[in-house]
């Protein structure tokens, strides 16, 4: 796949990282301000459908980051399950039970495992976007060439 | 806020009709990018940021993915000829636009009005909700408290679409690389 001018690359590297920096206060700050982990997941997901739409890349090195997207995705997804299942085992026994103490309104560690679910369904939904996104950009790749 | 409302559902039907119209797939996908953005401009008067993020981002994904497709198969619109029955179609959509307006009438007559929510659960949600989850953000405790399952009903469908893509789009390569 090849890359686009040297403007839009520099403009690229410029932006990349910010957008990438705002994904991510998005997600942490998501039980704080509006958002949470689908839209900063969505957020840092284009980010790197950015780079990889401005910069071009090989199909070989494609293929492994989209190996590694899965995994994280069926990792993190996992994670949160884990996460609701272990409320099973405290406070009221209930499946997405609140079960960690919950700390003053408006701290940035508060709310219990509100933060930690916004952090790994965060993680789940950017995965799984790149995934979708690589996997069609592999096809292309395959059957153009 | 109404009158607001309504001037941009207007554009956005009108987007939508002349995305279905279109010869040019490109100008017909950017045409359908006037319902998504219409709809962020009608969240963020609704006063709902948290929505408005989530349908910015995926509306521009969606929007690289497809201009991506067209741009890389064909541009013209396969016309089907449609010389069929005319006067049984316009006849029977003229008919399900009237019961569907009847009965939308009758619907939305004990409703309350535009903005005022009625039911015990939500008044509960929106009075009691910062204290019973820790979160100052009300949207998220409800996402990830309260209805956790939907959450979780969400995170999976994404998962199964990204599963559904790789098995799909995989098959060629694998045949290949094992032969």
């Amino acid at each position: 796949m090849n890359g686009m001018s040297l403007i839009v690359k520099k403009v690229t590297q410029l932006m990349s990282g910010l957008i990438f920096m705002y994904g991510l206060y998005i997600i942490t700050h998501g039980h704080l301000t509006p958002g949470g982990g689908f839209a900063g997941g969505a957020i840092v997901a284009g980010a790197f459908i950015l780079l990889i739409l401005a910069f071009g890349s090989k199909v070989i090195s494609l293929r492994t980051e989209k190996s590694q997207t899965s995994i994280t995705e069926s990792l993190a997804l996992l994670i949160v399950i884990i996460l609701a299942g272990a409320g099973l085992f405290f406070g009221s026994y209930v499946f997405f039970n609140n079960y960690l103490p919950e700390g003053e309104v408006g701290e940035l560690i508060s709310a219990g495992v509100i933060p930690l679910y916004n952090i790994f369904v965060g993680m789940e939904v950017s995965a799984a976007l790149l995934t979708i996104f690589l996997g069609l950009v592999i096809y292309k790749e395959e059957v153009a060439s | 806020m109404e009158t607001l409302l309504s001037i941009l559902i207007g554009f956005m039907i009108i987007g939508a009709l002349y995305a279905l119209h279109a010869r040019d797939l490109l100008s017909a996908l950017i045409a359908q990018g006037i319902v998504g953005y219409g709809l962020v401009i009608c969240f963020l008067n609704l006063r709902a940021p948290d929505l408005a993020i989530v349908q910015i981002v995926v509306e521009t994904i969606t929007l690289i993915v497809m201009v991506a497709v067209v741009l890389n198969s064909s541009r013209e619109e396969v016309r089907e000829s449609w010389n069929r029955n005319k006067v049984l179609n316009i006849m029977s959509s003229l008919l399900i636009i009237g019961i569907l307006v009847y009965v939308f009438a009758i619907m939305i007559g004990p409703l309350q009005p535009f903005g005022e929510h009625t039911t015990r659960m939500s008044e509960f949600y929106t009075q009691n909700g910062a204290e019973a989850t820790g979160s100052a953000n009300l949207v998220t405790g409800v996402l990830f408290d309260f209805r956790g399952y939907d959450t979780l009903g969400e995170a999976t469908i994404l998962f199964t679409a990204a599963l559904g893509v790789i098995t799909i789009l995989r098959s060629k390569s694998k045949k290949e690389s094992t032969s």
